[in-house]
């Protein structure tokens, strides 16, 4: 049966003021089954407050050839990173 | 005992029907649904239980949960005959629990109102979990019933199969009737006709007309069906009596 039925990327909202996360995929046949999937497979120890789902197919991912290319450049550009600044004692944690 | 007698009633269904779900466990159609089967299942036999300790505390008989769902025999359950049947196929699993919720969802509703403290708790809780089962199984029933040639077959004969049971959700025994604590079985009837009205219309599935409906449980008269499952439920319990976890 799963051969002919659609694939969806399941998204779990933790708590509110946390973003979604995604958690998996299931299948169903269209979004209202794959909500009702999604609640039954991904939120059953009270992992969620809210759910997204959306066709896995919709999702373009980035080429894992690529992955040089799009990712390593970044390694030596560490002035990127905010660590260069002196933070005053009164600000306190940040 | 009137109160004792309608809590055995709704615990029985409860169990029964919950027993019937966790049988799809590892025999789903697919991986989603055998987690929702089960899921579901667990709502009901998590309902009986609450149920069946309070219908034992009524009793004060000092029979608690496991006396009253394991040491009764078929002779004694009084749930109605529609939850006991064989789980069939999906349609007619997933048709039978659209039935029950459809009545069960009411049926808390009202029980909120109840002048009966634990009932009114009982009743919170299960509410939201039957608005779920019919939400399940109703998306189920309509996709079946208005789906391919085969599907919708097979859910116009689970229809032909099941509707001649749902009569008995309506009816208590006579031993069970008159009790203030619990709504009137019979007042749900135009909201469950209303809910199942809708369903079947987008569903394009018929409403029998059931010139016999079949009833009997109430009584403990039951088919054939009922004992069987019942001795499978049952048997750990009777061979190692006071088992726990």
């Amino acid at each position: 049966m799963s051969g002919e039925v659609p694939l969806w990327e399941v998204f779990i909202r933790p708590r509110n003021g946390l973003s979604h996360k995604h958690v998996g995929s299931l299948h169903a046949a269209d979004e209202v089954m794959a909500l009702n999937a999604a609640r039954d497979v991904y939120t059953r120890r009270g992992e969620g407050t809210s759910i997204w789902v959306v066709p896995s197919k919709a999702i373009t991912a980035s080429d894992p050839d690529q992955a040089a290319e799009n990712f390593e450049p970044t390694a030596g550009k560490v002035y990127r990173h905010p660590t260069f600044y002196e933070i005053p004692d009164d600000v306190g944690h940040m | 005992m009137a109160l004792f007698e309608a809590l055995l009633e709704l615990a029985d269904d409860h169990l029964v029907l919950g027993h019937r779900l966790s049988e799809w466990c590892g025999h789903a159609p697919m991986l989603e649904e055998d987690l929702a089967l089960p899921n579901m299942a667990l709502d009901l036999i998590g309902t009986s239980r609450t149920l069946y300790t309070y219908a034992g505390e009524v009793e004060g008989a000092g029979r608690d949960e496991d006396a009253l769902a394991y040491l009764r025999d078929e002779m004694e359950y009084r749930n109605c005959l529609l939850v006991e049947r064989p789980n069939g196929d999906f349609a007619q699993t997933m048709l039978r629990q659209l039935y029950f919720a459809a009545f069960m969802e009411p049926y808390w509703k009202a029980a909120l109102e109840s002048p009966d403290e634990t009932v009114r708790g009982i009743a919170g809780k299960a509410v939201k979990e039957m608005a779920y089962h019919i939400r399940h199984a109703g998306e189920w029933v309509i996709r079946l019933g208005d789906g391919t040639e085969e599907s919708a077959r097979r859910m116009q004969e689970a229809v032909e199969e099941l509707h001649r049971y749902t009569d008995e959700l309506f009816h208590s025994s006579a031993a069970a009737r008159g009790v203030d604590a619990l709504p009137d079985r019979a007042a749900i009837r135009p909201e469950w006709d209303r809910v199942i009205g809708e369903i079947f219309a987008e569903a394009r599935l018929e409403i029998p007309q059931v010139p016999f409906p079949q009833q009997g449980g109430r009584e403990m008269q039951h088919g054939e069906a009922l004992g069987h499952m019942l001795a499978e439920m049952q048997v750990t319990h009777r061979a190692h009596p006071g088992a726990v976890w």
